[in-house]
């Protein structure tokens, strides 16, 4: 099964400590010095008016990077829309890796004011025709995420747990690391 | 573009109904062709168009950045029209006949939404949903995924029949002449790719109202309107339509005039077909600013417009569709799935109270209510989606319309489901109060995607409508019942013509700098079906503009007469005075220094500037019937090519064959409109007004081309061989170039080609 589209987001810890509209500000700054290498980013999209929802999204043509609110948890986030050339193992380290990079980079901007969970993530596919939300997908990707995983943080002492058993929601795994990470660490992989 | 492509292409090739299916797979040859440079740039713009994929903000490759304008670093690629980069983020528009979904289609927007889009579907004036952000190429998967439960996006866009709207509460409205709904949808889907709709100048935009004096249905501000009406004739009830025409919003509205006080059902599909003949034949084409159909009827009057469309309506060739589609009219209609009841005693559950004060309203029908969603600025989740699919499959049979006022109704619900369906929608969040009143602005998309967007209407619309939720409860009822309208720029996509309080975008230079600002428009009326249009009073700089509503609503409230309402008030104390009250929010403004953030627009920090607009597609580009017969011509070779080359020969011959057909046809429709698709008929036309004529005889080689033509007809059925099939392909790409030799001498201009080959 080859996976490609991933959503990775990295979830706040605790309450966010700042006016998540001062993000657009921030994301105008990425778009006008084109700061992401290998994608061009397009325009900023506000959404904060919509409940829960997905927050202040920086779209790119290749990624979008947000800082997201959908289920009502704030967190970082990384969509990868094209198609990522290389193993799955690759992928899914490209997610997490560019999700801690513009966590750490949004922390940077907002000293003090945003911080991110070194224990929780998440990965989604973003492509129900790649893999809907059924056992079967699970049974065939979470073996291959988790040996990607493991490479990623270094260690195998994590849990994954399937986001929903809801058949209309997309696959996903919420991910518990027992040791913490570094976003650091991850993000100069 | 995304990896699952083929995979969808492959899982839903049984599940779309074959035109649907047919529309996409060309949409997705035309994607090939074009980025083969063998489709002209205005051809493949105007065809996406039809297609309902729109340009976005930024396409043209430069961003104003808040200090200068810079090139966004797009690959070099063919464009997918004139100045717009190939890999340019768009917009989707999906047409909604009618506002009507059910829960599966709903959550097929609700996953479209997460992985195409930016996670939002948004709820547009005209009932239809957007997708923003989309890549062209996932163009194709996105149209197969919506195909698969119903829903097309074919002429959402361009000039075109646009989506026929109709008021939501059709069939469970107290004042009604009868439910609307089952012609506006028959109307839909008779003019979608109508050949007399081929032709447009401009677009061409259908409403239905049930009835005369309520704004729900908007017919007054169409192109073409239909109002319900009965008569009596020889003591039985008769159903039909006062069918108007010519109204229209955009920079100078203007309200529809009477084609027919009466016209029985039956001519309903024939007269709208005229209608269409008439526009296509006689519009204006080359100016876009005159095309609009209202322009026609300026210049002609409506007594010669409707002369025309009655003696055109008597040559139309009779079609049995026009009263096929309206055979199960009177009976079809949607019905409850639990029992009548009662509403809920509300035991001090102050929500409760206010969500049914302004959301819910009986139906007709005793014991049956409506509930509105209300979405702010029209947005609504994919999680939010799926919870509203599940609430529509609880509570009705699922069935739920979108509004003009970019919510959605939920109808048929017992008023013993009442309390329920509150709670399930509060526990997502969509439970907010306040339904077509005040807090519940409308609002187009403005500078946020849209390419013409002068100020952000959404930004101020957001912004507004927060400050009134938060005031909600002190608000007066007078004030509550406003409406508030905004566009981004004059065209007034987001309707400020007909609202209370209206505004749209504009700029103005202060202090040198450009400071983005608002027309505030006063007069208009959403009451009497849009009964008045208003005019602007006074520019506003943007971040003043929420002032000038608490100045306005203020001055009402103390000056207003016991019940009068807001239009009857403005008429009475005229617009000078409220003028006067807003005058200072433009004066002496503070410098840059002073108060930089006036100098920005709402939701958008970056140093204000006009740089970003660009060219917008409303007009769509000007493409004959004849171009786009021929595209699909030059398209079907190319896939009989492909078959060809997939080892698929018998395939491969038939589609050079309707190739052929499909030219020949283009030809014919220039002398004959009504021709049909039926191929002897094609045949025959052609050699009666072609090949007897010798208007088709190359100067060279005389005949050969026709011959051709005439050896594949007769060949039909033929079983081929890879040459036999290969010689049939070859043949009919140079009876293609000869029917445009034909039509070039015809026109003796030459014609625009459509494609470049
Ligand atoms: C000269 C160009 C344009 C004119 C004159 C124009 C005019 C209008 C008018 C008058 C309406 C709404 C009212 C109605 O007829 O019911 C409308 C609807 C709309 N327009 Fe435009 N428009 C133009 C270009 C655009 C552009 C460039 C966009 C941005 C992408 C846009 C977005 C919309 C939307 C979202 C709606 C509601 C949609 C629907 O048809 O479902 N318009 N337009
Ligand atoms: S009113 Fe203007 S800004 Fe708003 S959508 Fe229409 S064209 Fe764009």
């Amino acid at each position: 099964m080859e996976l490609q589209h991933f959503v990775a987001k990295i979830h706040a810890d605790g309450p966010l400590g700042l006016d998540p509209a001062k993000v657009v500000d921030v994301f105008h700054q990425w778009v006008a010095a084109q700061s992401v290498p290998r994608v061009v980013l397009i325009d900023v999209a506000e959404l904060l008016h919509v409940p829960d929802g997905p927050g202040v999204i920086a779209v790119g043509i290749e990624a979008d990077f947000a800082l997201d609110h959908t289920d009502g948890v704030w967190g970082v986030l990384y969509r990868r829309k094209n198609v990522l050339p290389g193993t799955n193992a690759d992928r899914v380290a490209d997610a997490l890796e560019t999700a801690a990079q513009t966590a750490l980079r949004l922390q940077e901007a907002f000293p003090g004011a945003l911080k991110f969970s070194r224990t929780d993530f998440e990965l989604i596919v973003n492509d129900r025709g790649i893999a809907p939300n059924t056992p079967e997908s699970y049974a065939a990707a979470v073996p291959e995420i988790e040996s990607a995983l493991r490479a990623v943080l270094g260690h195998g002492d994590f849990k994954l747990t399937r986001h929903d058993q809801e058949p209309r929601q997309r696959f996903g795994v919420t991910v518990k690391s027992a040791k913490p990470f570094e976003l650091a660490r991850l993000a100069a992989r | 573009m995304k990896a699952s492509h083929v995979i969808w292409k492959e899982r839903l090739r049984d599940q779309i109904p074959g035109p649907l299916g047919a529309e996409v797979d060309q949409f997705e040859s035309e994607i090939v062709l074009r980025q083969q440079g063998k489709i002209d740039e205005k051809v493949f713009a105007e065809t996406r168009l039809r297609r309902g994929a729109y340009g976005q903000r930024y396409d043209n490759g430069h961003r104003y950045d808040g200090t200068e304008s810079r090139q966004l670093p797009f690959a070099d690629k063919p464009t997918k029209g004139p100045g717009t980069m190939w890999d340019a983020p768009g917009m989707l528009r999906i047409k909604v006949p009618f506002g009507g979904l059910n829960p599966r289609q709903l959550e097929v927007m609700a996953e479209l939404a997460e992985e195409y889009s930016d996670g939002i579907a948004h709820v547009t004036t005209r009932q239809d949903f957007q997708l923003h952000f989309i890549h062209i190429e996932n163009g194709p998967s996105i149209m197969r995924r919506l195909a698969a439960v119903g829903i097309t996006t074919r002429e959402a866009c361009g000039n075109a029949v646009r989506n026929v709207t109709a008021c939501p509460l059709a069939g469970v409205c107290h004042d009604e002449a009868f439910d609307v709904t089952p012609y506006s949808h028959a109307l839909a889907w008779f003019l979608m790719g109508h050949p007399d709709t081929m032709e447009f100048g401009r677009k061409f935009k259908p409403a239905f109202s049930g009835c005369a004096q309520h704004a729900c249905g908007l017919a007054q501000m169409h192109d073409i309107g239909f109002v319900a009406a009965v008569r009596e004739v020889d003591g039985r009830l008769q159903r039909g339509f006062k069918i108007v025409v010519g109204g229209g919003l955009g920079p100078v509205p203007r309200q529809a005039r009477t084609l027919t006080e009466f016209a029985p059902v039956e001519e309903m599909l024939p007269l709208t077909q005229a209608v269409c003949r008439v526009f296509g034949k006689h519009g204006e084409k080359k100016n876009r600013n005159a095309a609009r159909i209202k322009f026609l009827v300026d210049k002609w009057g409506i007594e010669k417009f409707r002369e025309e469309v009655f003696t055109v309506r008597k040559e139309l060739r009779p079609d049995p569709r026009w009263t096929d589609m309206l055979k199960d009219a009177e009976q079809a209609a949607e019905g409850p799935l639990h029992p009548p009841g009662e509403l809920p005693a509300v035991n001090g559950d102050e929500k409760l109270r206010a969500w049914i004060k302004g959301n819910v309203r009986d139906q007709r029908q005793a014991g049956y209510v409506t509930a509105a969603v209300t979405l702010p600025l029209g947005d609504i989740t994919a999680d939010q989606l799926r919870a509203l699919a599940d609430a529509v499959a609880k509570y009705t049979r699922g069935t739920i319309r979108t509004t003009v006022e970019q919510n959605f109704l939920i109808r048929w619900v017992s008023k013993s489901d009442v309390a329920a369906l509150f709670a399930d929608l509060a526990a997502v969040q969509l439970a907010q109060p306040g339904a077509s009143s005040v807090v519940d602005v409308t609002a187009c998309p403005g500078t946020d995607t849209c390419k013409l967007g002068i100020s952000s209407s959404r930004g101020l619309g957001g912004e507004l409508r927060n400050r009134l939720v938060q005031k909600s409860y002190q608000l007066d009822e007078a004030i509550k019942a406003l409406h508030i309208k905004v566009s981004g720029c004059f065209n007034s996509c987001g309707d400020h013509h007909v609202a209370d309080i209206g505004f749209y975008g504009v700029s103005r230079t202060v202090n040198g700098y450009k400071v983005p600002h608002f027309q505030v428009l006063l007069g208009g009326q959403w009451e009497n079906n849009a009964g008045s249009y208003g005019l602007p009073i006074i520019a506003i700089p943007s971040k003043r503009a929420p002032d000038a509503v608490d100045r306005i609503t203020e001055y009402y409230v103390k000056h207003r007469t016991k019940e009068e309402r807001f239009f009857a008030f403005v008429k009475r104390v005229g617009k000078g005075p409220i003028r006067d009250l807003l005058e200072p929010l433009n004066q002496n403004l503070p410098s840059h220094d002073v108060e930089p953030g006036l100098y920005s627009d709402w939701g958008d920090p970056r140093q204000y500037s006009i740089g970003d607009i660009g060219i917008g597609e409303c007009a769509g580009e000007v493409v004959s019937r004849y171009q786009f017969e021929m595209t699909s011509a030059e398209r079907l070779v190319f896939e009989a090519g492909l078959f060809l080359d997939a080892g698929n020969v018998q395939l491969a011959g038939e589609t050079a064959y309707r190739a052929f057909l499909q030219s020949a046809k283009g030809l014919v429709q220039v002398q004959y409109d009504d021709v049909s698709n039926d191929p002897d008929e094609i045949i025959a036309e052609f050699k009666e007004r072609f090949f007897d004529t010798q208007l088709f005889f190359d100067p060279f080689v005389g005949p050969k081309f026709a011959n051709f033509l005439f050896a594949a007809h007769a060949g039909k059925g033929e079983q081929f061989t890879a040459d036999t099939a290969h010689h049939r392909i070859a043949e009919a790409q140079l009876f293609i170039e000869a029917v445009h030799n034909c039509y070039n001498k015809l026109r003796s201009t030459p014609a625009p080609t459509a494609a470049k080959a």
